[in-house]
């Protein structure tokens, strides 16, 4: 018969299971009556009779048992050993609970950063043959990656042979005119082909036609999926209305899909074309765009980078004025969008790995603890007839129970990690990682959960029954083998402590580096005083405020009544904040210095005469700028010392002039005075040479307000925008924070310190397990030894000696653990000095307190077993064997 | 408990097979008829035999059917199917072979 109808009637038999088992009984009840009715027939006793035939006919429950195993299905088997490893799981309920709690720590942290590198790293960019596209920029000297200018762009464009397309974007912000009054709200431009060398099409309206980014073409926008909903309600007839911009009217054309995002541009609501070119876009030496490209079919990176050098080098000896020393950049697209991350990704990836590793280690100690205890009863069963497959299965099933509770309980700890981890990124910054937002226990996630299970299963079973002689069955049953197996596991099991114990050293250094690198970060010279200090950014309509008297008249207004509000001390207007970043720039000669044609990079500020005050930033020498300094005085500067150090080595600056790298006379001016450096850049950013002019000399609309403040400065944002608000309701105020809030929020504050919490939490987490392992070794050890120190007791050993014993047993494995975790720590330390700040990756003092943690900490550890042996009374002790 | 005699394996689906070619019969008849015909040599446990029923079902070689007894008593009674008898043929040879090559084995030592 074929298999199909052996199926057919197992599942009978599964199905009428009561059937087949009363059939069974009557037919074997029927079968013993007979016997007895013959037996009493020829004479015998009816007592007899009974007993005879019940003996020979054998255990019915036995042979009951048998005959279901021959037409019951496998998985019943299965199930019975199921149902006997939960009964032995549940015998041991501290042992079980402790093995799952360990097991879903380890797979819970594993997994929920895993989520994360998922989204980030592993998943591709949600548009079309997103391998292919490229980030195309310009580069400069201090800037390896920096703005390409229109103009180059157009070169490049029309002269490359490598991109089938290449487009460009361009941040920005628009005040938009709203019934309730103006709102800013961040926008983007870019070239009329960027959706489509994105292969994002929208699902409503239309794409910006080519030509429409040429100046001249109308006032068109396409809007994201989640403003058509929030600001249009989601109307159809959305396409064709007209929305109003920073005052003039534009007409909205299309929406893009709900999927659409462009990290670098996250936040943005309105996708314009660049036809109104900026003053900027005019000229060649002023950079301001981004370029996405296409790279052609068999071009790569590295080819497309190599012509637009060339390219590059072409415009240099065409401009040389303009584009001197400006190389080309080109990587892949989604390098760029996940750059700052990955390290720090991978780097938390592998201390879930690490933490994974050490709950691993300890688990299969637990269960080879275990099988020393349950080797009796392995070999009762084996002498029992139970076979080899049938006590390895057994064990595996036992295995996979643990697995299976502590992987489901780890899943959910890792999607509870995940909600949490979400949560702590601000609303702005998680704008610009969109890749984020769909984090989740996806197909991805769970594979690499089920994946990471199934291994640790594979461990667990494999570590019993590697361990257990089951041929040995009789050696196992007499209690001799006992000292020899306890020898084994003492080495075995001490080998394994020394790997826990410096995978816990490798974690708990990277957690001393990640700590120390944030606090150093945190307390890094910013070269003025961030407490006390509330921000406003401030967008003065262009419409308004079109010539540069109207906007330095206005500025001149907020200031004075900003510092009329209660509680402000002084207040300024610069155009960049500290710790925004390096970049906005000038290209700077000085007037008596020789010069060979390159591009002398500074950052450029326009700050209002009391911005050094505001700021509280020390003045090294020659004067701050007063409210005269104004457009109908000489035009002045102020530089900063790294400027000055650069440039005018030995020599006192004031008094000298710079201008541009034509020294046009009109853009001249006269150094006044040299600042302390102010910390531009972020946080772990190099100083950057700086000059601050007066912004009464260069009127600006889009600043920021920096107040200081005598009281608490949290208290006086909303009075801030208020006194704004009061002078015109048309100027956009925004972005009200603290500078403390700034600069702890800033993502280079927010990279460091949520690795380092990772890191420490992970590292916390592997000292207790460390610290567990080698309780569990030592006491175990002292728990199979307690005849030997029984008898070295009784021949006059003193309880000190046998401290000392203990103790160095457990100073060997801890020695071990620390000098070889220490040795890779440094190893790995090298892998992520990308994420240290201000600290060498063999940064002695946390090297030291690591291996003085560890070491204190195994001391206690291993003093408990140690005094338990040393209490051992020497008569109890060799009685009991 | 007194020791049963072990049988080779395989031995007792075989002698079921043969019991059968006899006519239909149910359990008991089949663990007398066995013991009767090898002069009470083959003391086989009784019980065994209703595993090894099980499994000559499931491979389709015997059938089963509830009758009546001659002492009108309700009993599971075997019947051989062609496969069965097919089986049986095979058996027997391989026994045959085996045994012979046991009995080549015992004579040469």
């Amino acid at each position: 018969m074929d298999a199909i109808a052996r199926f057919f009637m197992k599942a009978g038999m599964m199905i009428r299971r009561e059937k087949f088992t009363s059939e069974l009984e009557e037919e074997m009840s029927f079968h013993r009556e007979q016997k007895e009715k013959e037996l009493r027939e020829a004479g015998t006793a009816p007592e007899a009779a009974h007993h005879t035939a019940a003996l020979e006919f054998g255990n019915p429950t036995r042979l009951k048992e048998q005959s279901y195993e021959v037409m019951g299905f496998r998985f019943e088997m299965v199930w019975q050993d199921l149902h006997f490893a939960l009964r032995q799981l549940r015998r041991s309920l501290g042992f079980t609970s402790t093995a799952i709690l360990m097991l879903a720590l380890g797979i819970g942290a594993s997994v929920a950063i895993f989520a994360f590198v998922d989204a980030a790293l592993i998943k591709p960019l949600p548009y079309k043959d997103p391998t292919r596209l490229v980030d195309v920029t310009e580069s400069a000297k201090v800037f390896p990656r920096a703005n390409l200018s229109y103009e180059d762009y157009l070169d490049w464009k029309k002269r490359n042979k490598v991109f089938s397309v290449m487009e460009v974007y361009t941040g920005t912000g628009y005040l938009m005119n709203t019934p309730s009054g103006v709102e800013p709200v961040p926008a983007a431009r870019v070239s009329a082909g960027f959706f489509r060398v994105l292969g994002v099409t929208p699902v409503l309206g239309r794409d910006f036609y080519d030509g429409e980014d040429q100046p001249g073409a109308s006032d068109t926008v396409i809007v994201t999926y989640a403003t058509w909903q929030a600001r249009f309600g989601g109307r159809k007839d959305v396409i064709g209305q007209t929305v109003r911009l920073d005052g003039r009217p534009n007409t909205i054309v299309g929406v893009l899909p709900p999927s659409f995002q462009f990290a670098p541009r996250g936040n943005a609501e309105f996708w314009a074309t660049l036809h109104r070119l900026s003053g900027c876009e005019k000229r060649r030496g002023c950079h301001n765009l981004y370029g996405v490209g296409r790279l052609k079919d068999g071009v790569t990176v590295p080819m497309a980078l190599a012509d637009m050098t060339s390219i590059a080098k072409q415009l240099e000896a065409q401009y040389p004025g303009t584009n001197r020393g400006q190389g080309a950049s080109v990587k892949p697209l989604s390098e760029q969008i996940v750059g700052d991350i990955r390290s720090i990704l991978l780097v938390l990836l592998g201390g879930a790995g690490l933490l994974l590793v050490i709950a691993c280690v300890n688990v299969s100690s637990l269960l080879l603890v275990r099988s020393e205890a349950r080797k009796r009863e392995v070999a009762v069963r084996g002498a029992l007839g139970a076979s080899r497959a049938r006590l390895v299965r057994q064990f595996a099933t036992e295995a996979l129970v643990l697995v299976i509770a502590g992987g489901a309980l780890g899943l959910l700890c890792a999607y509870g990690a995940m909600q949490v981890l979400i949560r702590l990124l601000s609303k702005d910054m998680l704008s610009y990682m969109p890749y984020l937002g769909g984090i989740g226990l996806n197909a991805h996630v769970v594979a690499f959960a089920g994946m990471i299970s199934l291994m640790a299963a594979v461990l667990f079973a494999a570590a019993p029954v590697l361990r257990l002689p089951l041929d040995q069955v009789r050696e196992g049953l007499s209690d001799g083998g006992r000292t020899s197996a306890g020898t084994f596991w003492r080495r075995f099991g001490a080998n394994l402590v020394v790997l826990e114990l410096a995978v816990a050293v490798v974690l708990l250094v990277g957690a001393g580096l990640l700590g120390k690198s944030f606090y150093k970060l945190l307390h890094v010279e910013l070269g003025f005083q961030p407490d006390h200090l509330a921000t406003v950014q401030v967008v003065l309509p262009q419409t308004t405020y079109a010539k540069d008297p109207q906007v330095v008249s206005v500025s001149k207004q907020i200031l004075e009544r900003v510092s009329s509000l209660p509680g402000v001390k002084s207040a300024a207007l610069t155009t960049m904040l500290p710790v925004s970043g390096n970049g906005n720039t000038n290209w700077i000669r000085f007037v008596g210095k020789p010069y060979n044609g390159e591009h002398n990079e500074v950052n450029q500020r326009e700050v209002s005469s009391d911005y050094f005050k505001t700021l509280q930033a020390k003045l090294v020498a020659g004067r701050f700028f007063t409210e005269d300094d104004d457009a109908s005085k000489p035009l002045v500067v102020v530089i900063n010392k790294a400027l000055a150090r650069q440039y005018f080595p030995g020599e006192d600056p004031v008094g000298r002039k710079m201008g541009d790298t034509e020294l046009t006379p009109k853009s001249l001016r006269e150094i006044i005075g040299v600042v302390d450096d102010v910390k531009e850049g972020s946080l772990d950013s190099e100083i950057m040479p700086a000059q601050y002019d007066p912004i009464n000399q260069n009127a600006e609309s889009y600043i920021s307000l920096v107040v200081r403040t005598s009281q608490d400065e949290k208290l006086i944002l909303p009075a801030l925008v208020g006194a704004i608000h009061e002078i015109d309701p048309g100027i956009g105020a925004m972005n009200e924070i603290t500078m403390v809030q700034r600069i702890n929020e800033s993502q280079t504050a927010y990279l460091h310190r949520s690795s380092a919490w990772l890191v420490g939490g992970f590292a916390a987490m592997a000292l207790v397990l460390g610290v567990v392992g080698l309780y569990g070794v030592i006491a175990y050890s002292v728990s199979q030894r307690t005849r030997e120190i029984g008898v070295r007791m009784a021949l006059g050993a003193q309880q000190s000696s046998v401290y000392r014993m203990i103790l160095k047993e457990a100073g060997w494995l801890t020695g071990f653990g620390i000098l070889a975790g220490l040795m890779c720590s440094i190893a790995v330390a090298t892998l992520m000095r990308k994420l240290l700040f201000g600290i060498h990756t063999w940064d002695v003092s946390t090297l030291a307190a690591v291996a003085l943690l560890l070491g204190v900490s195994t001391l206690l550890a291993s003093y408990f077993p140690a005094r338990r042996a040393a209490s051992v009374n020497p008569v109890e002790a060799l009685r009991a064997e | 408990m007194t020791k049963k005699s072990d049988l080779m394996p395989g031995t007792l689906d075989m002698m079921i097979l043969k019991t059968l070619t006899r006519g239909p019969q149910h359990g008991y008849g089949i663990a007398s008829s066995i013991k009767r015909a090898s002069e009470d040599v083959l003391t086989v446990e009784e019980g065994s035999l209703y595993p090894a029923l099980q499994r000559l079902l499931l491979q389709n070689w015997v059938k089963a059917e509830w009758r009546s007894t001659e002492t009108n008593r309700r009993a599971r009674y075997y019947t051989l199917t062609a496969t069965g008898r097919k089986q049986l043929g095979l058996e027997h040879s391989r026994f045959e072979e085996m045994i012979a090559a046991i009995g080549r084995v015992m004579q040469d030592a």
